[in-house]
């Protein structure tokens, strides 16, 4: 028993001396807090791997130029299991106990939108490759956003339904419990409403995170006369959603979002989801230039073709680098590093991203373009439409 | 005097810590993990009043400590700081610093209520039957919030950052760690007394036959009423805790997981031991922190070693032995009232 | 809501609450010899999704290496399944020998062995989890889910292969239970716990034998919740479980036709509440439904009131 307690004293201990203080004049330290467990892990490989082979590129040149001195990056990967509070808790450790420069991530406006209020109050810039829901920047100086936000993107869906399939109704499925579905699921309404009259939106069902039986709203979806169903959800429960539908009678388009566009999608969807439509921030295929470069690279080098999210963690882990270039040198005191990358950021005018050129508002989110894709018939994600603002 | 000896102590625990907050020795990570640990003190020694001592399966602590949670938490940000949705302070922020242990009650208080619920069907169920709608309660509780969309619903609440940047702005000190000491030298003092008093023996007495508990004029219906808001009530103040040191709440922390985590720190400690109690969670805490580079598989090494634990050691650490009968010398400092019994 | 509505969310409530049954139906056999509530349970469920998923995945020629002949989708469906079970009931075996026997021979208190319970089914998540990473699988496809309408309702052979197969699964179990000898024992069992070694009967055996008809039941609704909801992931256990567990409670934990009957009415219960409020309610009506029938019948629906002697 005493030697238990000595025992859990000495291990305390040694986590506390052995947690790094100085923070060193080497190395830019990143950190990315990413779902590498929980329901979509897929966009936490997605991250990891973009960002590994960004580092490996740089490092490999020699490291980053900063000022006069040259830098190795370090990054710092951190779990937030798809969860709010790991989301927070994550971000916290690896500000105070790791002391990166910045943190890239969260991915899911879920985490993103509480991760961003602590990265804020403890003044740490971030960049959220994924998060398009506007809460996530608002009011908060020090984050920031690399894809377009959810109020634009509700109204580029419901164009695009109006246009190509003419719908006048429409019904919409989302998660109730998260942000990004329910947010965007509003701002579609919205949209659709103002164009086509209130009530044109006839089903505006929802359901909890991890349901998995949507028959019951299915049914009253199909029985609403919809022209089209709109359905922002993850690539993990859109497969289930379509199947039931279609089980259920459906044979009317189906419109996606964003959070469609991940790799995993057409394995566990197979061909039901053929002929469908989503918005995104890339397609891949038809791509040209540094786009097909990076595409190729991430082929060759880990297998599959990459998603947005991988993209999109490319292009905001370059747009950091550059921020960090522009402060023209680091002094080592990281509060005061912490504020020049800021600062540099919200500075940035036309960066070439790989998906899109982006400048900055005032409120830290980019001003891009949307992409339209269609699921072909043999499965591919195939460019369809792009939709500026 | 000496009955104040361990008090005592604790205020110097309490002011060591906050000293080494002041002079930079543990960074904000560290401050979480030690805030953490009073928290999850707090919870799992107002588990064991229910579990351990009166020997009922109640298996939805975290849907009070949700209630306690939000309660807290809306009211703070609603009086103290300006929001998008409540609009701008009602009183001054600077009474943030002494109000806040009240509304921390009040969101005790509402936890103690909600407790009620559970309490009214345990004079006919036991058991199994009780698990359940302690099960059904904690999701009734987590559905409802998810429902009430002026609090953020589903997608959580936040603002509690500012109601602790309306502390500093006070004074700056470490607010939210004093208060945490605070919550958990009350409630570990509150839950040491109801142990030690009549109503202690009554629901010992009920765990161990009710029956003749009944016979022998023990009011059970009483003594289960107060265990269970006492309980639920502490667990409230622990979620009022939580949800500042956090700055964010979703009623997706509140799940049968978090009861679940709770539950294996009071079996771990001992069932029936307040100082078993506090010792795991205290090593429960460390223990998760720890094994955080293990990633997924820290969830695997931990329900492996409990049940070994389980296996070769099922009392728990303590069994339902006080810290002071293991270290009897302990006694002169600790519990100096209490004579050999 | 028309009569065709009501016909639609009859059958899809059938459906779901079929699964209800089948996996409540593991927690009532146990709990009815055992006095334990199984809680790796709805983890079972889960292993025998993934076991189904693997073995199709095989004879389906997909996974390691092409089969010499290919059999037609129908035939492997078949023989996934009652490998399924009978793989999934060992692996239920297996959990009971490992992790509640050497506590029942200490004689431990029933609140260990539920910990221990538990604290398996975290095991079993957290191990897939680790094992198998975290992407989700697709089960294959392997019935023909053909869709049927008679006027406006709409169901395929799915649905209705689940509903016939439950069904089929409530009355072997009753003829189990009540024409066998071990269905006599389990009942046994469950009455008298000292008496029934005294008779002769070997204890362990029976509870072998619940063990692997309960896990096998959990299969055979692991496999079938793969083919009509066919994505796979390792926590997909955890909330079917327990609300199975409270469907098992609500019908009267220990009887079989209280799993059945538990089972249905909380598939009901969900199905009917998400079609006529908005879905936001659903959990907390339902819950609430639960929380008012329990406290006006606390032993469940077809559960026997035990007499404690004092």
């Amino acid at each position: 028993m005493r030697k238990t307690v000595m025992a859990m004293a000495l291990v305390v201990l040694v986590t506390v001396l052995s947690s790094p203080f100085s923070w060193s004049a080497e190395t830019i330290r990143v950190g990315f807090d990413i779902p590498l467990t929980g329901d979509i892990p897929q966009v936490g490989e997605s991250s990891k791997y973009a960002a590994e082979m960004f580092k490996e590129q740089i490092n490999g040149a020699g490291g980053a130029k900063v000022g006069d001195k040259t830098y190795q990056l370090e990054f710092f990967y951190e779990d937030n299991e798809s969860k709010a509070e790991s989301a927070t808790a994550a971000a916290l450790k690896l500000i105070t106990q790791d002391q990166v420069l910045a943190v890239i991530g969260p991915q899911a406006s879920k985490q993103a939108v509480p991760a961003g209020e602590i990265c804020n109050s403890f003044k740490t810039p971030m960049i959220t490759p994924w998060s398009t829901n506007p809460q996530t920047t608002l009011d908060r100086p020090y984050v920031f956003r690399a894809c377009f936000l959810d109020p634009f993107q509700g109204p580029v869906a419901a164009n695009f339904v109006t246009q190509e399939f003419g719908a006048k109704k429409a019904a919409v499925l989302y998660d109730i419990a998260s942000d990004y579905p329910k947010g965007l699921a509003e701002y579609f309404k919205e949209a659709f409403e103002k164009i086509h009259g209130p009530g044109s939106v006839v089903a505006f069902e929802t359901f909890t995170t991890k349901d998995r039986d949507f028959s019951a709203q299915l049914t009253n979806i199909v029985k609403s006369g919809a022209d089209v169903l709109f359905l922002p959800q993850y690539y993990d429960e859109v497969p289930l959603v379509v199947k039931q539908a279609q089980e259920l009678g459906w044979k009317k388009p189906i419109m996606g979002s964003d959070s469609w566009g991940s790799a995993e999608l057409m394995k566990l969807c197979g061909e039901a989801c053929n002929g469908y439509f989503f918005s995104t921030h890339y397609a891949a295929a038809g791509a040209k230039g540094a786009t097909k470069e990076f595409i190729d690279q991430y082929k060759s080098k880990y297998g599959y073709v990459p998603d947005d999210v991988a993209a999109l963690t490319w292009d905001a882990t370059r747009l950091l680098l550059e921020a960090i270039k522009n402060t023209n040198g680091l002094s080592g005191d990281i509060q005061k590093d912490r504020d020049a990358v800021k600062d540099q950021l919200g500075k940035i005018k036309d960066f070439d991203g790989i998906t899109g050129k982006m400048t900055f508002t005032p409120e830290g989110d980019p001003i891009k373009c949307a992409v339209i894709v269609k699921i072909s018939d043999k499965g591919e994600f195939e460019f369809f439409k792009s939709v500026c603002p | 005097m000496r009955r104040f000896v361990p008090h005592l102590l604790y205020a110097l625990l309490c002011l060591l810590v906050v000293f080494a907050v002041q002079s930079d020795l543990l960074n904000a990570y560290l401050q979480l993990i030690i805030m953490f640990m009073g928290v999850n003190i707090i919870l799992s020694s107002s588990l064991n009043l229910v579990n351990g001592y009166m020997g009922e399966f109640s298996v939805g602590h975290a849907g009070f400590m949700a209630v306690g949670a939000y309660i807290t938490s809306v009211l703070n940000v609603w009086l103290f700081t300006s929001d998008r949705v409540f609009g701008p302070a009602v009183l001054p922020p600077a009474s943030v610093i002494y109000l806040f242990p009240v509304t921390l009650l009040i969101g005790g208080i509402g936890a103690a209520l909600v407790g009620l619920l559970v309490a009214v069907p345990s004079f006919k169920t036991r058991g199994d039957y009780l698990a359940i709608i302690t099960l059904a309660v904690n999701y009734i509780v987590k559905s409802s919030i998810e429902n009430i969309q002026g609090i953020g619903g589903a997608r959580g609440f936040m603002g509690m950052r500012n109601v602790v940047d309306a502390m500093q702005d006070v004074a700056d000190i470490p607010w939210i760690m004093l208060w945490v000491f605070a919550g958990t030298g009350f409630s570990v003092w509150i839950i040491y007394r109801f142990v030690n008093s009549t109503y202690g023996k009554g629901i010992v007495a009920i765990r161990d036959d009710e029956i003749a508990a009944e016979i022998m004029s023990v009011d059970t219906r009483r003594m289960k009423i107060t265990a269970f808001m006492l309980s639920s009530g502490l667990a409230g103040v622990a979620g009022g805790l939580f949800a500042h040191i956090l700055g964010y709440i979703n009623p997706g922390t509140f799940t049968i997981m978090k009861s679940t985590e709770i539950m294996v720190m009071v079996y771990l400690g001992g069932m029936g031991s307040l100082s078993g109690s506090v010792l795991s969670a205290i090593g429960f805490t460390v223990i998760l922190e720890l094994f955080r580079p293990l990633q997924v598989a820290k969830w695997v090494v931990i329900p492996l070693l409990l049940i070994l634990l389980m296996l070769f050691r099922p009392e728990g650490l303590l069994g339902n032995r006080e810290l002071t009968d293991v270290f009897p010398r302990l006694r002169r400092i600790l519990a100096p009232q209490r004579r050999q019994a | 809501m028309n009569l065709e509505t009501l016909i639609q969310n009859f059958l899809n409530a059938l459906q779901w609450g079929s699964f209800y049954a089948l996996i409540a139906l593991g927690y009532t056999l146990v709990y009815g010899v055992l006095l334990l509530i199984n809680f790796a349970h709805g983890d079972i469920f889960m292993m025998g999704a993934y076991i189904g998923f693997f073995l199709a995945t095989f004879l389906l020629g997909q996974y390691a290496f092409a089969l010499p002949l290919a059999f037609p989708p129908q035939i492997i469906f078949v023989v996934t399944l009652l490998l399924t079970m009978v793989l999934t009931a060992f692996a239920g075996v297996t959990l009971e020998r490992v992790a509640y026997r050497p506590l029942r021979r200490k004689g431990a208190n029933r609140l260990y062995v539920v910990i221990t319970a538990l604290m398996c089914g975290l095991i079993l998540e957290n191990g897939n989890l680790a094992l198998l990473g975290a992407s989700r699988r697709n089960f294959p496809q392997l019935l023909s889910n053909t869709v049927y309408s008679i006027g406006e309702v709409t169901f395929s052979d799915v649905k209705i292969l689940v509903i016939l197969t439950t069904i089929g699964v409530f009355l072997l179990l009753e003829a189990i239970v009540r024409k066998t000898k071990l269905g006599m024992a389990m009942r046994a069992i469950s009455y008298d716990r000292m008496a029934v070694p005294l008779m002769g009967i070997p204890v362990d055996t029976v509870i072998v034998f619940t063990f692997a008809l309960g896990s096998s039941m959990a299969a055979l609704a692991g496999v079938l919740f793969a083919t009509a909801y066919p994505v796979l992931e390792p926590y997909m256990g955890a909330l079917v479980g327990w609300k199975a567990f409270i469907a098992a409670v609500i019908g009267g934990i220990g009887e079989i036709r209280g799993a059945f009957a538990g089972g249905f009415l909380l598939g009901f219960v969900e199905i009917f509440v998400a079609a006529f409020f908005p879905s936001t309610l659903r959990d907390l009506i339902a819950f609430s439904i639960l929380l008012v029938f329990l406290s006006i019948r606390p032993t469940g629906i077809f559960g026997v009131a035990r007499a404690t002697k004092i």
